[in-house]
């Protein structure tokens, strides 16, 4: 249906330049799965956080200085004398970790529903550039404040380039600006921290290119079948996902009002000093399994190569699930492997949060070398033997039961 | 699948729970107390806080600098603009240069920040013997426990226990990372006289100037208390619209 209107001015511009009917194909009649659980809000719900990162991003940046004298002051000052700056900074830093609390469980909906399987799979890819940039962007954000653990990370992470043979100094000092971290250093991360989003921005809008042509997956995990499988997107999706952001919204608000620090280390309100090293040097949450697995290998260039691998896996991901059935609800076994491989990257959390000593060095290998297990050895297998459980003839079909009136509201399906 | 997910919150909630608190090994524990700002209606009470500035600029002052705090913030603590004014005034504050080039001294005023004991950072050490008393702004949103933390210290102080050598120099604390402080016991009973009559115990002035370093750590949280009330139930209004709302609309699909 082409977009109708009555305003000559909407005609003209649409006439020109397509806009609302794009908006009309793409948001409001774009046909979605009619059975879509909660879980599928976690996707446009990191898009929104996206947007207040960088809209409050852009006032805390009005007001920081990135200079290695200055910043800590700066973000004093921000807190204390800039008109509601407590609130953008707490939600700023508050929202970081809400991105990867939300991205995280996105992926891992994709993990359990096969969202990552044929035809998805460039769409799969994109979502892991996705975390890497976020990554990349999370990790320079912290170092801005410049306070002690900001200071220390960045010598920790920036330092693992020097596993590199040959070149790995000449990275680091590259990647410095100088021989060791200092105002050249702290220019750039603020520099990229305020470009990368924008590269987000861009990979992001791929990745929906890539999710509208072949449509949202399903908790069944099978292909819709005609229009009665369908809904539009507009009023359905557009209401459970503006449903979802309060509920979301309500959580954040109490985090960010109520328990701003909680997430943060105390350490961090200490100016950044080259001369004290802090007792227990740890990144945000989000990124301590990844650290976790950088200290399993006792071997700096293995631990920085493994760190690596544990995110580049997921691109063999595809065609490591050797089952063809998409949906983990229709597969006795993966389910169980599934469940074990989510406690798997708690407990590398609870490692990466830990000094790796005693109990946690030995534990934290063995979740390591779980981790790459289930992707290289188990998923394989299990898609080999296992037997799925029979899948349903369409979408209608155990949504409205057998024989039921057909859908109310049918949407095209996209040609 | 609900079996999965609810097996995979309560493993999330472990690991959110083994993950924070494993850092504090080793040292005592620290007591928490109750404090007037906790919680989501906390304020803070304004007769503790001009008591524990009061700890602060008598005792503390001597040696820690405050330095992200401006004489002009006291208004928040109940001091009005004459006596901020009168206060800030007690301080000569180095300005300039003058016209002739000169740095010269003048009276504080209330937007000058508070006076620092020492000119700068090695000038501080010289006098400590190498040891930098840390500035006190951000000291209680800097250390673990906060407040508590604070509190404990500064009633921590205790006879070394048999066996462990503690340097000359150095004093031991129970809640110290390490238990050798540089620091000596800074408070004693009847140190300071409080003008509302508040008997100025060791316990009193550690309870009151822990009071003071939250509010100078967090200058804001009453504000945010506040807004964050409105904002949540604000949202939980919209939240049961919405529900309503994608309920009625869902209605025909189901």
């Amino acid at each position: 249906m082409a977009f109708q209107t009555n305003s000559k001015l909407v005609k003209w511009i649409d006439y020109r330049l397509p806009i609302f009917t794009m908006a009309q194909h793409s948001l409001i009649e774009y046909p979605t799965p009619k059975n879509l659980s909660y879980l599928w809000n976690f996707g446009s719900l990191a898009g929104i956080v996206l947007v207040i990162q960088i809209v409050t991003g852009i006032v805390l940046a009005m007001h920081y200085t990135p200079h290695i004298d200055f910043a800590f002051a700066s973000v004093e000052h921000i807190m204390r004398d800039v008109n509601y700056g407590w609130l953008l900074r707490y939600m700023h830093a508050n929202g970081a970790s809400a991105f990867f609390f939300v991205v995280y469980i996105h992926i891992f909906r994709g993990f359990y529903y096969g969202s990552y399987k044929s035809p998805r799979e460039v769409l799969w890819f994109l979502g892991i550039l996705i975390l890497l940039v976020m990554m990349a962007t999370a990790f320079m954000g912290y170092v801005l404040p410049w306070g002690q653990m900001s200071y220390w990370g960045a010598t920790v992470i920036t330092n693992l380039f020097s596993a590199i043979p040959v070149v790995g100094e000449h990275i680091v000092t590259w990647l410095w600006g100088g021989y060791s971290i200092g105002n050249p250093t702290l220019n750039r991360f603020f520099s990229l921290h305020y470009l990368l989003p924008f590269v987000l921005v861009g990979l992001v809008m791929l990745h929906l290119m890539a999710l509208h042509q072949h449509g949202s997956n399903n908790p069944l995990g099978i292909d819709r079948k005609g229009p009665q499988d369908s809904i539009p997107f507009h009023p359905y999706y557009t209401v459970k996902d503006l449903f979802g952001l309060m509920v979301f919204l309500v959580v954040f608000s109490i985090l960010m009002f109520y328990f701003p620090n909680a997430l943060g280390e105390p350490d961090n309100y200490i100016p950044a000093n080259p001369l004290v090293t802090p007792a227990h040097i740890v990144p945000e949450w989000y990124l301590l399994p990844f650290y976790a697995i950088l200290r399993s290998v006792p071997d700096k260039l293995g631990g920085v190569l493994l760190m690596f691998s544990s995110i580049f896996i997921l691109f063999l991901l595809p065609w490591l699930d050797t089952s063809p059935v998409r949906s983990g609800r229709f597969r006795p076994l993966f389910k169980q492997f599934f469940l074990i491989f989510i406690i798997d990257c708690c407990v590398l959390l609870v490692v990466g949060a830990n000094p790796p000593e005693g109990m946690f060095k030995i534990v934290g290998r063995i979740a390591t070398a779980y981790y790459f297990i289930h992707f290289l050895i188990i998923l394989p297998l299990v898609g080999w033997f296992e037997r799925p459980r029979p899948l349903p003839q369409s979408i209608s079909e155990p949504v409205l039961g057998a024989g039921a009136a057909p859908s109310p509201a049918p949407a095209r399906e996209k040609a | 699948m609900r079996k999965q997910l609810t097996a995979a919150a309560v493993a999330l909630l472990l690991a959110a729970g083994l993950g924070g608190p494993a850092f504090a090994a080793a040292e005592e524990a620290v007591p928490s107390q109750h404090w007037s700002f906790f919680g989501a209606f906390g304020t803070y009470d304004r007769a503790a806080l001009q008591r524990g500035y009061q700890v602060y600029k008598e005792v503390c002052a001597a040696c820690h600098s405050m330095k992200y705090l401006a004489f002009r913030n006291l208004e928040d603590i109940g001091l009005n603009e004459a006596e901020v004014k009168a206060l800030a005034a007690e301080f000569q504050i180095a300005d300039g240069p003058n016209d002739k080039g000169e740095m010269f001294e003048r009276p504080g005023r209330p937007s000058d920040h508070f006076k620092p004991p020492f000119p700068n950072d090695q000038a501080a050490r010289a006098a400590f013997g190498g040891a930098l008393p840390p500035d006190l702004s951000l000291m209680a949103k800097a250390r673990p426990g906060g407040p508590d933390y604070t509190a404990a210290l500064l009633t921590g102080f205790k006879d070394a226990p048999a066996g462990f050598k503690v340097p000359e120099g150095l004093y031991y604390n129970e809640y110290f990372p390490g238990h050798k402080i540089a620091m000596p016991p800074p408070l004693s009973d009847g140190q300071v006289t409080f003008a509302d009559g508040t008997k100025a115990s060791v316990q009193q002035m550690s309870r009151d100037v822990s009071t003071f370093l939250m509010w100078a750590a967090e200058p804001k949280l009453e504000d945010r208390h506040r807004l964050g009330l409105k904002v949540v139930i604000f949202l939980l209004v919209l939240c049961g619209l919405f529900f309503f709302a994608k309920r009625k609309i869902w209605a025909e699909v189901h």
